[in-house]
This record gives structure tokens, sequence and C-alpha cells, in this order.
């Protein structure tokens, strides 16, 4: 985590209820490796959530689009540090595109936990929420410890639109889940309950 | 430029086409080859053009706008196709459809030596990683290959790319 942060005290794996308390009213898009599990884990894969195995650097990209075809649905995508920076530039794509709707949030524990816990940039000198305004997403957070989990869902109850909340965690490992690994299931299950659109 | 190939018109008929079929969302790297198509989807209110920053974006942006029952479509450089094999794994692992248009460079009549190396490897990294390649060379192929992708993508739910060639377009001169 960023070195002029303090260090983090926010256990992954009881996160995201306190940051959206009502999963039911979002579409939401989880990108690999814990941040899959630990999604999976909070909603019981439900069919409002789909989540990668792999493609990593696309989870923001593919809220994006269910965010701009689907306007009047509130969108979140769970990522982390080491995918959000595989492809960093999707801050600037969603800055650009202004979706009203989506709500970015990256788990950043400062290492490729699904590999061995390798260090990666934001262990170091790397601060995400100054990426993301830098790119122009317009409201920014970043939180360290369970007692700003208030502000932070306030943050993304309200914030101006898009929102990005860099919350760092402590490493560990994410939720001990067996989540569905099959992608093609799994856009079955999400398209069955979440089109919107008249299909041609 | 050699060719005569006129752009607005083709960009137009291939517009049209996609409009038709329920294309809302038009994701871009921007390209001369795609430039105007870029601008009629920004002017037309059926349609929304998003500026990517990374081709791959576009792969994974359209798999998003399938997950809600929309169609997108991923415009690029050749040499944005580079960016894009290890996104293409949702195509493939999830059979989303999708449809990709890839204007060339480094194929015929380039005069600039960078753009033939990934220029000549556009159609065997697509057809790796399972994108079914349809490939333009003359004007009067143009509306029934773009049908046919449309058909391929959306009809039968395949990935495949609509490959305008520098012979259709025309090379740009140095």
């Amino acid at each position: 985590m960023a070195t002029n942060l303090p260090p983090s005290t926010i256990d992954r794996r009881d996160l995201l209820a306190h940051l959206i308390p009502d999963p039911d009213e979002c579409l939401l898009v989880a990108g690999l490796a814990g941040s899959a599990k630990d999604s999976a884990a909070w909603t019981q894969e439900a069919d409002n959530l789909i989540t990668l195995g792999g493609a990593m650097g696309g989870a923001v990209a593919m809220a994006l689009g269910i965010a701009l075809s689907a306007p009047d649905k509130k969108v979140a995508v769970i990522t982390g540090d080491g995918e959000l920076l595989m492809n960093a530039g999707v801050l600037a794509t969603v800055a650009s595109a202004a979706p009203q709707n989506l709500n970015i949030i990256c788990l950043d524990n400062g290492q490729h936990g699904e590999t061995g816990g390798q260090p990666g940039h934001t262990s170091r000198r790397t601060d995400l929420a100054l990426m993301a305004e830098g790119a122009g997403i317009a409201s920014a957070m970043t939180i360290s410890s369970p007692d700003e989990f208030p502000d932070a869902q306030a943050f993304l109850a309200y914030g101006i639109a898009p929102k990005f909340l860099c919350v760092r965690v402590m490493p560990g490992p994410p939720t001990d889940y067996k989540r569905n690994w099959d992608l093609a299931s799994g856009r079955l299950r999400f398209r069955a309950a979440n089109v919107i659109n008249v299909e041609q | 430029m050699t060719g005569t190939v006129n752009r607005e018109n083709f960009s137009r008929r291939i517009f049209e086409r996609l409009a038709d079929a329920g294309v809302t969302l038009f994701s871009y790297v921007p390209d001369f080859g795609n430039d105007e198509l870029v601008k009629i989807a920004e002017a037309d209110n059926r349609t929304t053009a998003v500026l990517l920053s990374s081709e791959q974006e576009g792969v994974a942006l359209c798999a998003g706008a399938d997950l809600v029952g929309a169609r997108g479509v991923l415009l690029m450089q050749s040499s944005g196709v580079g960016n894009c094999p290890n996104m293409l794994s949702l195509v493939r692992g999830g059979r989303f459809p999708m449809l990709m248009i890839v204007t060339m460079r480094g194929d015929y009549g380039e005069q600039n030596p960078w753009q033939y190396p990934m220029g000549q490897a556009v159609e065997p990294v697509l057809e790796a990683m399972g994108i079914q390649c349809i490939r333009v060379e003359r004007d009067d192929e143009l509306d029934q290959a773009t049908d046919s992708a449309i058909s391929s993508a959306f009809a039968a739910g395949q990935g495949v790319a609509l490959i305008l060639s520098q012979k259709f377009l025309g090379a740009k001169a140095f």
C-alpha cells in the first residue's frame, strides 16, 4: 500500500456487506481471484453477479458495458489492485464515458494474492485513488480502517458519479468459497435474470 | 492515399446495418479507417460511441453489454488486435457474441515498416483465439460481408472480425 498511508486494519472477508447493504439492487461484476471469491461468498453467487476467473484487466470495462447499456440500474464492480493496474487506462475510459450509475470498488491488498502474495506496486509508491482522480473520475476515496465504513457506504450511495473507492485491506486470504468457474453458465444465469432490452 | 474508396459511403453502409441489427455501443480506438464510422455513431441518437484506452477493454465492454441484452461492436486498427488475445478468453470461455471491425495496416501497399509485424499477424492471432475472420477486399463485397459478420455474432453467438483490408481501404502515403 502506498507508503504515505497508514497500515490497513480492514479484513477483506467481511468487507463488502459493509459497503453495499443492498446488493440485490445492483448489477455486480467481480474481477478474477480474491475479488471474485469475496463477491461470490457475499451474495452466495446471486443472479445479479458475474464473476471472472481470468481475462485480467477486464472487470471494470465489463461493468462499464453494463452501466452504459442499463442506465437505470445501479452497477458496481469489485476489482483488485493488480487487475486494475494491468489496464489502468480503463479509468480514463470510464471518466470519458461518465456513466452516472457506476461504482468502482478496488480491494487493494498491495500484492498478487492468487499467485503467492508477491508485492505489487501499491505496496511501494502507487496510490490508486490519485490515479483515478487524475484520469478524471468524478469522485475518489480511500479507506484503511473499519471506522471508515459508514463514510464509504455514504460515498458509494451519494457521491458524484462515476465513483472510485479504494479499500486498502490487510494482506491475507479472501473468503473461502467454492465458486462457479464456468463463465458460459454464469453468462446464461446472469442474462436470464437481467436482460432488459428486447432481443432482435 | 491509394485506392478510390469513399469512406463516408462505406462507413454509412456499415453503420446502417449495425444499427438495424440493434448495435448500440460503438467502442473504438481511433484509426483513419474507422474515423467516419465513429463520427456517424456519435451523431446518431440510436448509438453511443465509447472511446477506449486499449482495444482489450472493448472486448470486455461488449461482453458487459450482452449481459443485459444489448449489443456492442469493437472498432480498431490492425495493431490493436495484438492488445486483445487474453481478453478474448471471454468469448471462448463464456460464449459471448463478439463483433470486431479491424481496419488494416501493414497488408497491401503499406509504407510504414512498423505496421507489418502485427498487420501480418492479425488473422493468425484472431483465429488462434477462436475468432472467425471475414475479409473485405472489394467494395462489392462489403454489404454481404457485414451482414455475414452480424449474423455470425448475433444470430449464431460467435466471435467474428470483419477485416477491412488495405486493398479495400487504400494505403496511407508517407
